[in-house]
């Protein structure tokens, strides 16, 4: 009896803590999407539904910036976000396939090698990197952002190399009694049935690719046309803080995270997943 | 025996092809760039002449110039405050949350949103929700019959920044701690009650040091991402000069670098990051051998 009163006391507890826990978190998001809504001179205002309720935000954001800045913004980050998902899908499932499949000499060596690289901080590789891409002339295009996707990496690598070595063998034998190629049993094989840890993966980049400021910041970072929807939010928010408009900023704002949110709705299981049991990250 | 596929006559051609971008990535990406890094270091270069050697005045630059000497501790200070602070909340919301009680499912969601959105965007509300005058926050503070503060004034700004910093992270923190809790075998808490042990007894004796793997674990996550701690620090403490009231060590690497062009020193600063990165992980899985409990 005082047993499960205890419980049911610890139970209400937990859910006061959870439930004050919750409302910190979703309050930020649930003032974001208001104050998008509000008229510019609500915009300070303290209750949490708009009143007037106005579109006029989510029109100005399209009209006011110079040259559709917002539309190019939006495809950028929408362009270079897709590319770096294909091009990490594709460099690092095919090194994933090597270290887990085939037998050759340097095998180990070359894949610590690559799992050492998740100690090295990303800052470190940018200062060089820049200077080649300088080199280059392809500071100030989209390049420097897209090329380093193409070059493979240690999280992708290794979280495909997990997933490929559940693979069953016989498989492999089979298909090789067939006569197919290396190339085959890669393409035909291990990427058709390894479909949930390429989608895991190919959500995890396109998130990062998507929320990167660091990199956009250095490449590109004042032209409105070139650069990511960060880096312009980043720069809108001196520019529309001069003249006071918060509203166009938040509907800003919200329309830059709903892509994700979406996704987030929709492959929650891939994306709660992915973190339990990827263990490295980065 | 190590299994393989032996690859047969122009397959090793392919098999070194489909390793190519991989090996790329090596050379210039990290291996080749932490070393170019190294290099840069001993040089002073501005981009413009051609590099002049500096010897070691970069790196005794990094224990004199008082500004160099601020972003690195500012560093150490937020990252003390931000994996405490991570650790322990996921950690506290974790094992509320593997009480078997409703709605766990939503709560996870909620908990979850600030990683899935870009720092930028939130920050942007933060940036509201901080207002001095205008803010919610001092709004509910002065409801109380508190006074106002100046969330990112100089003196809190950095207390402000770990607070955003870890209303970001711990959803994804909560969900290794959730995994690590699941795996807990039922009957060890069943053994302990039969023994008489309290729930705050079997929460300290068996909870605790089963849960130790996702404890070093986490640590481990926050710490490196606390060293590298950037977006909501460059989004709320930026001022108009395009300095900061708090800068980090990844700022003060950002700026020398990309403002002042001073690659010798940007590098330099480089380097030290990277080695307190190693110096930790090194700590840290000396610790793991003491102290972590695997079953």
């Amino acid at each position: 009896m005082t047993k499960s009163l205890q419980k049911t006391i610890l139970d209400t507890l937990a859910y006061l803590v959870l439930v004050i826990g919750a409302l910190t978190m979703l309050v930020p998001f649930l003032w974001m999407i208001s104050v998008s809504f509000r008229e510019p001179a609500q915009q300070y205002s303290r209750s949490l539904i708009p009143n007037p309720f106005v579109f006029q935000n989510y029109v100005d954001l399209f009209r006011v910036l110079p040259n559709n800045a917002f539309l190019a913004l939006v495809f950028n980050s929408f362009k270079i976000s897709t590319l770096t998902v294909i091009g990490q899908i594709l460099t690092c499932a095919m090194a994933a396939f090597v270290f887990a499949v085939v037998k050759f000499k340097g095998r180990n060596f070359l894949f610590a090698l690559l799992l050492a690289t998740l100690m090295i901080p990303p800052q470190v590789s940018l200062i060089p990197n820049f200077i080649i891409f300088k080199y280059m002339h392809l500071i100030g295009t989209q390049w420097p952002l897209i090329l380093p996707a193409f070059w493979g990496g240690a999280f992708g690598t290794f979280l495909l190399r997990q997933y490929f070595l559940t693979i069953p063998r016989d498989l492999v034998d089979a298909a090789r009694m067939d006569g197919a190629s290396l190339f085959d049993i890669f393409w035909r094989i291990y990427l058709p049935l390894s479909k949930p840890a390429v989608a895991a993966l190919a959500i995890f980049v396109f998130k990062d690719a998507w929320n990167d400021l660091l990199h956009p910041l250095v490449y590109l970072p004042t032209d409105m046309q070139q650069t990511t929807l960060t880096v312009g939010l980043a720069f809108f928010q001196q520019q529309l803080q001069l003249g006071g408009k918060f509203t166009v900023l938040m509907a800003g704002a919200f329309l830059s995270i709903l892509p994700l949110l979406i996704i987030f709705f929709i492959a929650q299981k891939q994306f709660i997943e992915g973190i339990a049991l990827s263990g490295v990250k980065r | 025996m190590e299994y393989g596929l032996k690859p047969l006559g122009r397959e090793k051609l392919w098999l070194w092809l489909m390793l190519v971008p991989t090996i790329i990535g090596l050379l210039f990406g990290t291996i080749g760039s932490l070393l170019a890094t190294l290099t840069l270091s001993f040089f002073d270069w501005d981009l413009i002449g051609s590099p002049t050697w500096a010897g070691i005045s970069n790196y005794d630059a990094l224990f004199k110039n008082e500004s160099y000497m601020e972003a690195f501790s500012n560093t150490l200070k937020f990252s003390a405050m931000y994996v405490p602070g991570v650790v322990i909340i996921s950690l506290l919301l974790a094992v509320l949350l593997n009480r078997k009680i409703r709605g766990v499912g939503i709560f996870r969601t909620i908990y979850f949103l600030p990683t899935v959105t870009s720092a930028v965007a939130t920050a942007l509300v933060w940036n509201m929700i901080y207002g001095r005058d205008t803010g919610i926050l001092n709004f509910m503070l002065e409801s109380v019959g508190m006074s106002p503060i100046c969330w990112l004034c100089t003196n809190n700004a950095m207390l402000s920044v770990v607070i955003v910093n870890v209303w970001g992270a711990i959803g994804e923190g909560m969900i290794i701690f959730l995994a690590g809790l699941t795996a807990i075998p039922r009957d060890y808490y069943k053994a302990a009650e039969l023994d008489g042990a309290s729930g705050f007894q079997q929460f300290l004796r068996v909870t605790i040091p089963l849960v130790t793997p996702s404890i070093f674990f986490q640590t481990l996550i926050a710490a490196i991402n606390a060293f590298q701690a950037y977006d909501y620090i460059y989004m709320l403490t930026r001022r108009s000069g395009g300095d900061s009231s708090v800068p980090v060590a990844v700022f003060s690497i950002y700026r020398n670098a990309f403002h002042f062009f001073r690659m010798g020193d940007a590098s330099a600063q480089a380097i030290q990051l990277a080695v307190l990165v190693a110096l930790f992980m090194g700590v840290m899985f000396w610790w793991e051998r003491r102290y972590v409990v695997y079953e």
